[in-house]
């Protein structure tokens, strides 16, 4: 309780990625970043990073398990631009090109607590036939100029997708300030009450 | 067989005859058999006949249906007939099955029909027809009704022909036998199916024994059988008349029971049939024993066809096409009438719907073919219609006054969103987040006085107990005691009083005090009396219920309540009771006598004053029946006075009758009767003297009676009771919170929680209830709600005691047991009279209160922040509460309301409702007729649009998205107001001042300043076209994918395998592009590559100062020599970067060296539209290095050499960042602008002749730099606007262009091929149309009237002069818009395009050849230049620099010729090559130019969008020599700047030189004079050391001229003697185009 009169909020986000639950593919890898509004200024942790390369379990063969911390610190001004967490996990194909395996994201949950997000991925689809199949062949799968655009919703009806996997995170939230700034963002902010 | 064969001859035989009696004879069959078979047959015969007709014409599809059911089925059977041969049973149901299956078609088609049913030759049609009516009649019902009632027919028909069969044997029996079987089994029932039955058999056996080979069966199916033999006819009509007789009679119960009894005979058939197993199961195995032959199974069945022409009868017959004809009136009229039209009557007859006239045609056909169809036609033959209802104007009111003063109804009011209650009343608001309140709810029990449970006993046992409550707490409070003290304390104090005072006379005071106490006494007394009464009849009423109780208990012989009532005697002493009361009565007595006689006086007094009163009136009364007497008289007398008397009299009558009446005498009240009354009384109200007090005590103490003692009907109760429970939720703010243990309820229905609940709150409290809910079983529901008042602040836990709350449930329970039910009247009287109805009802003991923290702290709110109104007041603050929420929208209502609750006018809370008020006491405000849309928008908004400009914050984001330049990419707008600060948008709003008030001193003219104005405006509106378009994406934006390698690329890769892999002259490879989107500062790089230069400007040995020169400056004439003496190097500036190369040697010197800017988006922004719009400007300046030995210091043996570097300009190459940006790379030689004349330097000359033709005289004269200029990453250039714009081209024009154009790109993609432009309206235009003859200013004609080639060249340098402003800087999308000459003119500023255009048209004009050229230049990209054909040559013109090229250039910036334009054509380049020495401009030949307009497309004679003349201003000397004055002033300000160390000497004589030198270099074009300058400025200057040059720019704007002036870097030297110069010339040409000279030079004195 610093300042009677803040004047920008806290958004702490730990979290790790759990895992992945990418039935037909193995030793898969994951990048992720956050996608944020003007207003928003990271003030500490990791913006970015990389997973740990892991492959499939004996015991749970649908499982990549990766448990890739996250720990970011956001401060903001105005909720406007809600902080994104846009993921994009990579693997080797049949012939050991690494390629795209999904893009993702999800906005960071924005009341305090424990959330778990299951994340639907998907990946860019060739053009046309021909094109799927020397994609396939040279392992240069189309992919996002920047996956940031998976964040957006800006231009995206241009492209065509398929649907493959899903990512699980998990986020321990906490704000600060929030409430003084005027952001109700639920009741259990209001049990949070500071004593 | 023998046996068939006869008998098919017979029936041959028969065939005519019995046609016509079939008829009579079907007629009655069908009658017959339908009344037999329809359930219902108490129709008349006649109806019926009717009906059958009916059904037999138009039912026939249904038995179609039934009929292919039937096969079906019979296919079925069939298989499984062959299957199981041997199961007999199934073959007489077979049989049956396949008679079947003919009835209903076989009166349609006839013999030839029943032919192809070979199984049908042992069955006469007549069986087969009987089915007919039944199936025909029935199934349009549903099909199990078909086929329950088919299979009964089909049974009906079995057994007949069964028999038949037989019959046919023996050749006698005949139909009739059979009918009177049938008829007979209506009345015989049982015994006829046995009999059939065994005929049936029979009859089976029969056909087993004698089948008929196939020939024979078709022989016999071809025949057309009649319906009966002969011989059977006659007897058959003699018997049918009987039985038609017989049948008659019979038809009530015949019918009927002949159906119902059939069915019932075959029903175990039935069922058979129906399920599909064998049909006769009890019967004898031995009657299909006989062997079989496969015929007996095989069915040979012709192909059913069905004809043609009977398909389109039948057709005919359902189906109906209503003809297309017009219907003549006749037909459309009743019976000779004639048409009868309104209008021609003069009547008014509306307009009709518009129908087609076919549609009406086929519409009045088809209802003509109704019944009563003619009553759709009026009388003029025509359906009739209703005018057409479409209006034609809108019903809606015309809005066209939006913008002026509107409607005040129709003006929208905007309205808070009303908060929800508890939205905004969290206790715990920002300023108080300390808030931890705690409200303990302690429910601790209930108790019921009425239960729906209660018993008769627990009824009465409750009052009881409420009586002794009641009593208890009147003894309590003990105040018959409290007012018996008072009285005797009162009478004391009077009696004292009256003792004091003793009979003296009394003073006014005592009296009136004395009266005050008497009258006190009165009071206190009445009081009493009424107390003990009420104690009295309280304890009779206690007695009476116990003994009612106990009569009961008597009664019912069980108990059921535990009260026991005792009366406690307490005894008295009797004397000195009976004196007290025998004293209070006397008292009382006194005192009544006192107050009576008072009462008397007082009264009497007052008839007194009354009496006289009355006298008086009666006087007066008198005295004016006198005076009307006299009156009378006097009327007589005279007429004229009388009426006014008249009226004064009956005035003064008036209220003479209402005058009081005679008071009645008083009567002395009679002091006897007060005694009696008293006595009365007191025997009444109190116990008599020297009775004992009697105290009742009830008690719980009694015993219940055992469970099983009692009758069944309490034992039910209390089984009900004790399945009874309880629980209470505990709702705040009506929401559920809690809720108690589920508790039973006790026999004495009670029960008891005693739990507390701790609720922490947030929400301000509003309400606390209790909702008691009952659970008997499994169901639940609410028995009541208890509202529980909200504690005050102080109200803490432990202090707050535990309150009763009564409540109750109107709720009607009624019970078959010994409860008493609620709701439900009750009698306790033996004959049922005095009934009660009792609810349920009790009391709910419970607190509330505000918790206490673990440290004793209250957890409750501050006393001031509740807010008081809340609780209190709930109506008094809510005006929703008081008047409901539909009440709110009443203007009236909430007047009151307010009024009501005084509202406090100066409180803020209650200002809008203040203003509301004050609107509506202002004027009544009409409700509005008008339907509005959106009235809710503004509900929507967030705030109003005052707000939004107000709030610096929201401004602040919403000028963000809107993606305004200054804002576009602001990071961290605050959160609060306060923290946005003003300056945020000094930027902007000083930019949007700019754009109202140009800065006159930055454009030095006002005219430039207005022109500045117009292009902002422009440019705005452009941008606003296009910012949608900028959000469109394509694939390529968002997804990178690999592009599919073409064979030819594959081939190319394959070659590349066989490449050196270090070749000696390495290609340049394309790169991989990056969209601009994900760019930020330092990522992009501008890479510039100075390959070579040539011709670079020599030093001139400086002849008068031999021997004096550095080391490097070589003397002497030696011009092969002095070729060395020269060091370039070349300079980069870009935005504000400055790199340089190495120097390297001589004129023509290679550098080959790569420099990198650094390149950084304005405002961080790194998308397209930003990067075109960026201005800055690549400066490559070429230098030589000086070096001057400034002196030795020879004082130690002349060793150290001290040395000076100077720099001086030679030229310079200007690239704008865009054109970068929008080609991508830059390639190629350039000519260096060296400035006309360069002090101290000579330019080298080309040694080779260009040829006879004057203009190219200096073709390639000048320096030449070699550059590759590209960024890192390539970036991808905007693409131009992917948007079709408005034209007012004719549209096949616009196709034949965008023909044109795709088949140019697709034959030579890089070639540009223009057709159509964007004007400045953003319209398309055809090219051709901006071509016209227009006349250049004519003082630059009148210059050179002689020389044609001056006067070009004149007009090429005015054309020149016009500011350049690339589109895609102005417009900063990539649209190419094209002004007029005009708009151009007005403008003075444009790009290429607009130059070409207009030299074009001024050459057109001159009466030369002259085309645009749409092509690619260096450095501009794709460009326009013009072309000339003259004396046989082709000439090129840059239309913005001036200079003209021959074909055969070398040096012609020109690159690409696309295409070739003038007014009447355009031309497209289809040559092998594209650079213009290698081509051809020959367009007519077709081969080498395609054409747009051919002889297969004419020219359609488009006309001109240029005007017809350019109208220009005339030469403004003043002006221009005001302009130059000023920019001289500010040049100087400016160098001085630039040289913040050292001091800035300006030489006088110097400038004036110069000055006078500029104007002839402007005549001269800056040619040919350089050198007598030179002599002119060395021969004044001579010991000085002289740098200079003459700038000459287009005037647009001050910037570029300093800019300009910068770049040269004059002002760099840093000797400490340095002098400078500098002179301006501003030469006005016509229309405000200036030429801009600056002399800029530096003078080293040596």
């Amino acid at each position: 309780m610093a300042t009677n009169n803040p004047s920008m909020f806290l958004l702490t986000v730990n979290g790790q990625i759990e895992g992945a639950n990418f039935p037909e593919f193995d030793n898969l890898y994951c990048k992720y970043c956050f996608v944020y509004g003007h207003d928003w200024v990271p003030s500490s942790g990791l913006e970015e990073g990389i997973t740990q390369i892991t492959c499939k379990g004996i015991q749970s063969s649908h499982k990549l398990i990766w448990n890739f911390p996250l720990e970011t610190t956001f401060k903001s001004t105005n909720p406007s631009g809600w902080p994104q967490l846009v993921m994009s996990v990579y693997g080797p194909d049949a012939f050991g090109n690494d390629v795209i395996r999904g893009y993702g994201a999800t906005h960071i949950p924005f009341t305090p607590g424990q959330h778990t997000r299951t994340i639907p991925m998907f990946v860019p689809e060739p053009s046309w036939r021909l094109q799927k199949f020397t994609s396939w062949l040279l392992g240069r799968r189309p992919e996002y100029t920047d996956p940031k655009v998976v964040a957006q919703g800006e231009g995206r009806e241009v492209t065509r997708v398929r649907s493959q996997g899903f990512v699980t995170v998990s986020f321990h939230i906490m704000t600060k300030d929030m409430k003084k700034l005027g952001y109700d963002t639920g009741p259990s902010d209001a049990w949070a009450l500071p004593k | 067989m023998a046996t068939l064969a006869p008998s098919a001859e017979f029936r041959g035989k028969l065939r005519k005859k019995g046609r016509a009696l079939q008829e009579t004879w079907a007629k009655n069959k069908n009658e017959d058999d339908v009344q037999a078979l329809v359930p219902v047959a108490t129709l008349s015969k006649g109806k019926h006949q009717t009906t059958m007709k009916e059904a037999q014409s138009s039912e026939e599809d249904p038995g179609e249906t039934l009929k292919r059911t039937l096969r079906a089925q019979r296919q079925r059977q069939k298989k499984r007939l062959l299957e199981q041969s041997s199961a007999h049973e199934s073959h007489d149901n077979d049989d049956v099955e396949k008679i079947s299956t003919i009835q209903p078609q076989s009166e349609d088609r006839g013999s030839a029909e029943k032919a192809a049913d070979p199984m049908n030759l042992s069955k006469p049609p007549s069986g087969a027809q009987r089915g007919l009516g039944s199936g025909i009649q029935h199934s349009p019902k549903n099909l199990d009704d078909i086929v329950t009632l088919h299979l009964q027919e089909k049974l009906r028909a079995a057994r007949p022909a069964s028999r038949l069969q037989s019959l046919r044997d023996r050749d006698t029996i005949t139909r009739f036998d059979r009918e009177v079987d049938h008829d007979g089994a209506g009345k015989h029932d049982v015994p006829l199916a046995i009999r059939t039955r065994v005929k049936f058999r029979e009859a089976a056996k029969r056909a087993v024994k004698g089948l008929p080979t196939a020939e024979e069966a078709y022989g016999f199916f071809t025949y057309n059988f009649e319906p009966d033999p002969k011989d059977g006819t006659v007897r058959m009509s003699r018997k049918k008349q009987k039985q038609r007789k017989t049948v008659e009679e019979d038809m009530g119960e015949a019918d009927e029971q002949e159906d119902s009894e059939v069915d019932e005979d075959n029903q175990d058939e039935k069922i058979g049939q129906s399920e599909e197993v064998p049909l006769v199961q009890e019967e004898e195995e031995g009657l299909f024993a006989i062997q079989q032959s496969s015929q007996d199974f095989l069915e040979v069945k012709k192909a059913e066809y069905r004809g043609y022409r009977k398909l389109i009868q039948r057709e005919s017959e359902l189906l109906f096409t209503p003809s297309f004809r017009t219907v003549p009136v006749a037909i459309k009229l009743p019976e000779n009438m004639k048409p009868r039209y309104l209008e021609d009557e003069g009547l008014y007859v509306g307009e009709r719907p518009s129908v087609s006239l076919t549609n009406e045609n086929i519409l009045e056909n088809r209802i003509l073919k109704m019944e009563e169809g003619k009553k759709w036609f009026g009388d003029d033959g025509r359906i009739i219609a209703l005018p057409d209802p479409i209006k034609e104007s809108s019903t809606r009111p015309p809005l066209i006054h939006m913008e002026e003063d509107l409607d005040p109804a129709l003006q929208t009011v905007y309205k808070k969103a009303l908060k929800s209650k508890y939205a905004g009343l969290y206790i715990s608001s920002a300023a108080d987040p300390e808030g931890d309140y705690q409200l303990d709810v302690d429910v601790s029990g209930l108790i019921f006085s009425h239960h729906p449970l209660f018993s008769r006993e627990h009824v009465l046992g409750a009052r009881l107990a409420q009586l002794y409550d009641q009593y208890l707490t009147r003894q309590h409070n003990n105040l018959t005691g409290h007012l018996t003290d008072k009285l005797n304390g009162l009478r004391r104090g009077l009696r004292n009083m009256l003792e004091i005072h003793g009979g003296q006379c009394l003073t006014q005071a005592v009296q009136q005090r004395i009266s005050e106490y008497s009258l006190e006494v009165q009071n206190t007394r009445q009081l009493r009396d009424s107390e003990q009464e009420k104690d009295r009849t309280l304890l009779k009423n206690m007695v009476k219920v116990w003994k009612e109780i106990k009569a009961l208990r008597e009664f019912q012989k069980f108990t059921n309540t535990p009260y026991k009532l005792c009366l406690r005697k307490e005894n008295v002493d009797r004397a000195s009771d009976k004196q007290e009361y025998e004293d209070e009565i006397l008292a009382e007595v006194v005192e009544l006598e006192a107050e009576s006689e008072m009462d008397y006086q007082r009264k009497l007094a007052e008839y007194k004053k009354q009496l006289e009163e009355w006298k008086l009136w009666r006087r007066k009364q008198k005295t004016k029946k006198k005076k009307r007497k006299k009156k009378k008289k006097s009327q007589a007398q005279g007429d004229t006075e009388d009426e006014d008397e008249d009226q004064e009299v009956s005035e003064s009558e008036g209220p003479a009758e209402e005058g009081p009446p005679k008071p009645e005498p008083l009567e002395k009240p009679d002091l006897d009767s007060i005694e009696q009354q008293v006595r009365e009384k007191a025997s009444r109200i109190r116990r008599k003297p020297g009775e004992s007090i009697l105290i009742p005590e009830l008690s719980a103490s009694g015993n219940i009676t055992a469970y099983e003692l009692c009758p069944r009907a309490e034992k039910a109760r209390r089984d009900h009771v004790a399945k009874c429970f309880l629980f209470i939720k505990i709702l705040y703010n009506n929401k559920e919170v809690s809720q108690t243990d589920s508790r039973s309820l006790s026999t004495d229905f009670r029960v008891h929680f005693g739990q507390i609940f701790n609720l922490k709150i947030v929400n301000c409290p509003q309400s606390i209830n209790l909702q008691v809910f009952e659970e008997i079983g499994s169901s639940c529901s609410l028995l009541a709600q208890v509202f529980v008042p909200l504690p005050e602040p102080s109200g803490l836990t432990g202090s707050v005691p535990l309150e009763e709350f009564e409540f109750s449930s109107n709720q009607r329970v009624m019970f078959d047991h010994e409860g008493v039910g609620s709701d439900v009247p009750l009698s306790f009287e033996a004959d049922g009279s005095n009934k009660q109805i009792l609810m349920t009802s009790g009391k709910l003991a419970c607190c509330v209160s505000w918790g206490t923290g673990e440290d004793g702290t209250p957890l409750a709110p501050p006393v001031s922040q509740q807010p008081s109104g809340i609780r209190s007041g709930l109506g008094y603050f809510d005006a929703v509460t008081y008047i409901g929420a539909s009440g709110l929208y009443d203007m009236k209502k909430i007047g009151e309301w307010a009024t009501q609750s005084r509202l406090d006018p100066n409180d803020p809370k209650n200002a809008s409702i203040m203003q509301l008020l004050k609107v509506a006491s202002g004027g009544e405000v009409t409700a509005p007729e008008y339907f509005r849309l959106e009235q809710l928008q503004q509900e929507f908004d967030f705030v109003t649009d005052e707000e939004l400009d107000r709030s610096k914050r929201l401004r602040l984001l919403r000028l963000r998205n809107q993606e305004v330049a200054e804002f576009r990419n602001y990071k961290c707008v605050p959160a609060l107001e306060r923290e946005v600060t003003d300056e945020v948008f000094q930027e902007y709003e000083k930019r949007l001042k700019e754009g109202e008030i140009i800065d006159t001193k930055e454009h030095l003219d006002p005219h430039r300043a207005l022109v500045a104005k117009y292009l902002q405006k422009i440019r705005e509106s452009v941008i606003n076209r296009f910012r949608l378009a900028k959000h469109h994406y394509h694939l390529s934006d968002l997804v990178i994918e690999e592009e599919i390698p073409s064979i030819g690329i594959l081939g190319r890769n394959l070659f590349k395998l066989a490449e050196p892999k270090r070749p000696l002259k390495p290609q340049r490879k394309e790169r991989k592009k990056v969209t601009t989107q994900n760019l930020s500062d330092g990522d992009i790089k501008l890479l510039i590559n100075i390959i070579r230069a040539y011709s670079i400007p020599i030093r001139r040995p400086q002849s008068n100062k031999p021997g004096q020169s550095s080391q490097g400056v070589i003397q002497g004439s030696d011009w092969l020599l002095s070729q060395v003496q020269v060091r370039p190097f070349v300079e980069v500036s870009f935005q504000r970067t400055v790199l340089q190369t190495t120097t390297a040697d001589g004129p023509n010197p290679c550098w080959n060296e790569e420099l990198q800017l650094p390149f950084s988006a304005p405002n961080g922004d790194y998308s397209t539209a930003s990067l075109q719009s960026v201005k800055d400007e690549v400066f490559i300046n070429i230098f030589d290095e000086v070096v001057y030995e400034t002196g030795v210091n020879d004082k130690d043996r002349g060793k150290s050499v001290h040395t000076q570097v100077e720099r001086h300009w030679l030229g310079s190459v200007k690239i704008p960042f865009s054109t970068i940006y929008s080609q991508t790379r830059i390639d190629g030689t350039f000519k260096v602008n060296t400035p006309a004349v360069l002090l101290g330097y000579s330019k080298e000359r080309s040694y080779g002749t260009n040829g006879g033709y004057d203009i190219l005289r200096s073709l390639s004269e000048g320096a030449f730099i070699t550059l590759f200029i590209t960024i890192e990453p390539q970036l991808v250039p905007g693409e131009s606007i992917r948007e079709k714009f408005d034209t007012q081209e004719p549209e096949h024009l616009l196709q034949a262009s965008e023909r044109f154009e795709r088949d140019a790109v697709q034959s030579h993609p890089d070639r540009p091929c223009i057709t159509t432009v964007i004007d400045l309206n953003g319209k398309t235009v055809f090219i051709t149309r901006y071509i016209r003859p227009l006349n250049p200013p004519q003082e630059l004609l009148d210059a050179f009237p002689s020389n044609s080639q001056e006067a070009m060249a004149l007009v090429a340098r005015f054309v020149s002069l016009i500011p350049s402003l690339p589109d895609s800087i102005s417009f900063s999308g990539a649209c190419d818009l094209w002004s007029t000459c005009d708009q151009f003119l007005t403008l003075l500023a444009g790009d290429e395009e607009e130059h070409a255009v207009l030299l074009c048209n001024y050459f057109l004009s001159m009466g030369k050849k002259a085309w645009l050229i749409i092509g690619t230049a260096i450095p501009e990209g794709p460009t326009a230049y013009v072309l000339t054909f003259e004396q046989s040559r082709y000439v090129i013109w840059n239309p913005s620099s001036g200079q003209y090229y021959g074909q055969y250039d070398t040096f012609c910036p020109l690159q690409t010729v696309g295409c070739l334009v003038n007014a009447d054509n355009v031309w497209f380049n289809v040559q092998q090559y594209t650079s213009p020495m290698r081509m051809s401009f020959d367009t007519t030949k077709a081969k080498l130019w395609k054409p747009f307009f051919s002889r297969s497309f004419s020219h359609p004679g488009l006309s001109s969008v240029q005007p017809e003349e350019l109208v220009y201003r005339h030469i403004d000397k003043a002006a221009a020599a005001e302009l130059q004055d000023r920019i001289e002033k500010i040049l100087k300000e400016k160098i001085m700047e630039w040289r913040p160390r050292q001091p800035t000497r300006w030489n006088r004589y110097c400038t004036t030189t110069l000055k006078h030198f500029l104007p002839k270099l402007e005549l001269s074009g800056g040619q040919d004079i350089a050198e007598g300058h030179r002599h002119e400025l060395q021969n004044l200057l001579g010991d000085n050391r002289i740098s200079g040059f003459p700038l000459n720019l287009p005037f647009s704007e001050i910037r570029p001229i300093i800019e300009a002036v910068y770049s040269t870097g004059v002002h760099n030297i840093q000797a400490s003697n340095a002098e400078f110069a500098l002179a301006v010339y501003v030469h006005p040409f016509p229309n405000n185009v200036l030429s801009v000279w600056v002399y800029l030079a530096s003078l080293v004195r040596t």
